[in-house]
């Protein structure tokens, strides 16, 4: 029986996967299989809405690198007859995807908002021109290769334990050599499930002048987020801050745009929460397309003002 | 040492405007250009030559326009340019760009690097790379922030989702950059004015006996729906952020 194979070298990432995946099965009629390859925790896929499981302790795959890995998914693939395959749009995630499409002839889209059956179909939306339109899009090659963003499915307990297959693979070495590894060190903020975000943008003139914002985002118990030259330019707020296209999506029920102009490639990230406020000094920033509430002023003078408000 | 460089026809994303009746962009009058992450893919190629010498050759797929609009990688500094012109690139998928350049690049005899960016400025898929790759059957080196070339190896730094990864990999590879690794340069005029005069070799797809089949049907491609209150308060001195504060509590919006 054909299947939709799921794959995340984050196991995590994969767990929900699997559980959108269960639901688009049972539309599509196709059974779900998943890979845990490498350092996959396999017993953690046992009764997460997997058919089979497939694994493989071929010693390449200790370490993820795109060229093996999508070697070693495109023979898991074979013997899973799959048509389906989903991986998670991280960045290891969507150099596999292209890697293993081009491999398979398969279509390939990337980023996957969402996913749906229609009239037999499987139908995604993706963001397009830099964020300012969202494309609908269908695979039109048989066998169709997905990564998909997170938040898309939910993990699932299933009653059922999955069957685990062990396969043998036939994989060369890498030719990419790692030499170092540093974590970025991360601060585990979750940007994506805030209720509030308080982002600011290119109108802050100093990274000190961070505290009066995080200020504000406290008294409305939300996160500072921040668009990407805050991040890759000045260094101020670290990279898992950043807000947009290249950065992460959030909807939250409310998102205060700091001294942002409001460049697609920004609001791409944030277009999905309830309210949006913005200050800006400037009165034609496209901001203001974007927004419930604004004031049109300078944030220094505005946020200690409306901390204070909030305060009560 | 020559370096490829792959680069795409777009059109300038910060001229787009979209119908607020249809929510359909629209592309009248827009201009054609190179995409933003293409240009620090192009910096790096242009830096490393002037280090270590060779010539950096832009390659690129796309409309009747392209030996024009390719004039902005060659005033940067590429010192030629291949090209596969036909009407039918434009909206075209990622393997359908791929499969292009691939054949493209088969015209330059010796290369020991092929950089381009992590992802395009309009479609951002990140697959061309990878594909390319698989194409050639050479290995992939992504999301570079940091670039060295020293004889046969390169040495990258690739920024991850959780980490830095240093990584080394014997020539030649493919390279995608991060909009971090420099800062473009803006051309000087003279460098335009020679831009012309640069050598393009210029295909059709039949010339280069590409195949153009696309894997992707694009059933629609509209603006999201925004409805917003779109309300300024501007009664100036304090009222201004009293107005808001009592706005965000009526929406349930404030803790206390």
């Amino acid at each position: 029986m054909a299947t939709i194979l799921v794959f995340s070298e984050r196991d995590e990432v994969a767990w929900q996967l699997l559980g959108r995946a269960v639901e688009l099965g049972r539309e599509m009629d196709l059974r779900v299989a998943a890979a845990a390859l490498g350092p996959a925790d396999l017993r953690g896929y046992a009764n997460r809405g997997a058919h089979t499981v497939y694994t493989s302790k071929n010693e390449q795959l200790q370490a993820f690198e795109a060229s093996v890995y999508a070697e070693a998914l495109s023979q898991v693939a074979k013997q899973a007859e799959s048509t389906v395959i989903l991986v998670g749009s991280t960045r290891r995630g969507k150099e596999l995807a292209g890697r293993l499409a081009q491999k398979l002839g398969a279509g390939c889209i990337t980023d996957a908002d969402s996913l749906e059956v229609k009239d037999g179909r499987l139908v995604c939306t993706r963001n397009a021109l830099g964020g300012a339109t969202v494309a609908t899009q269908v695979i039109t090659t048989g066998l169709q290769v997905i990564s998909v963003s997170p938040g898309v499915g939910e993990p699932v307990e299933s009653p059922e334990t999955a069957q685990v297959v062990e396969v043998e693979l036939a994989l060369k070495p890498s030719p990419v050599k790692v030499v170092a590894r540093s974590d970025k060190g991360q601060d585990a903020v979750d940007i994506e499930g805030a209720e509030v975000l308080v982002c600011v943008g290119k109108g802050l003139n100093r990274q000190d002048d961070l505290e009066m914002v995080e200020e504000l985002a406290e008294a409305l118990g939300g996160l500072v987020a921040c668009t990407k030259p805050l991040a890759t330019d000045e260094k101020w707020l670290p990279e898992e801050r950043v807000i947009g296209l290249s950065g992460k999506s959030g909807k939250p029920v409310l998102a205060i745009c700091l001294g942002i102009s409001g460049q697609v490639q920004f609001t791409v990230g944030i277009r999905d929460a309830k309210t949006i406020v913005a200050v800006n000094q400037d009165p034609n920033a496209f901001i203001w397309q974007m927004a419930d509430y604004g004031i049109v002023g300078d944030l220094y003078e505005v946020v200690p003002r409306l901390t204070a408000a909030l305060k009560g | 040492m020559n370096i490829i460089v792959c680069v795409k026809q777009t059109v300038d994303l910060q001229q787009v405007r979209v119908r607020k009746e249809t929510r359909e962009p629209v592309f009248d009058n827009v201009p054609l250009t190179i995409g933003n992450i293409d240009k620090n893919a192009l910096e790096e190629a242009v830096r490393i030559r002037e280090k270590v010498g060779g010539k950096v050759i832009a390659v690129s797929a796309g409309s009747e326009q392209l030996a024009d609009t390719i004039k902005e990688a060659l005033a940067m500094g590429a010192d030629e340019a291949i090209l596969v012109v036909s009407p039918e690139f434009e909206g075209a998928d990622s393997g359908v760009a791929a499969a292009a350049l691939a054949k493209a690049i088969g015209r330059v005899e010796d290369y020991s690097l092929i950089l381009l960016g992590e992802g395009s400025a309009d479609n951002y898929s990140g697959q061309v790379g990878p594909r390319l790759a698989e194409i050639l059957g050479l290995p992939q080196v992504t999301y570079v922030s940091s670039l060295e070339v020293e004889n046969d190896t390169i040495k990258a730094v690739r920024n991850l989702d959780d980490c830095f990864e240093n990584v080394e990999v014997g020539t030649p590879a493919v390279v995608s950059v991060v909009s971090e690794i420099n800062e473009p340069r803006i051309p000087s005029v003279t460098q335009i004015l020679k831009a012309g005069k640069k050598p393009k070799e210029v295909f059709k797809p039949e010339d280069l006996g590409i195949e153009i089949t696309r894997s992707i049907d694009t059933l629609s491609n509209l603006a999201p729906e925004q409805d917003r209150k779109r309300i300024l308060f501007q009664e100036g001195a304090d009222k201004d952020v009293a107005s808001l504060a009592a706005a965000l509590e009526a929406e349930g919006l404030v803790r206390r």
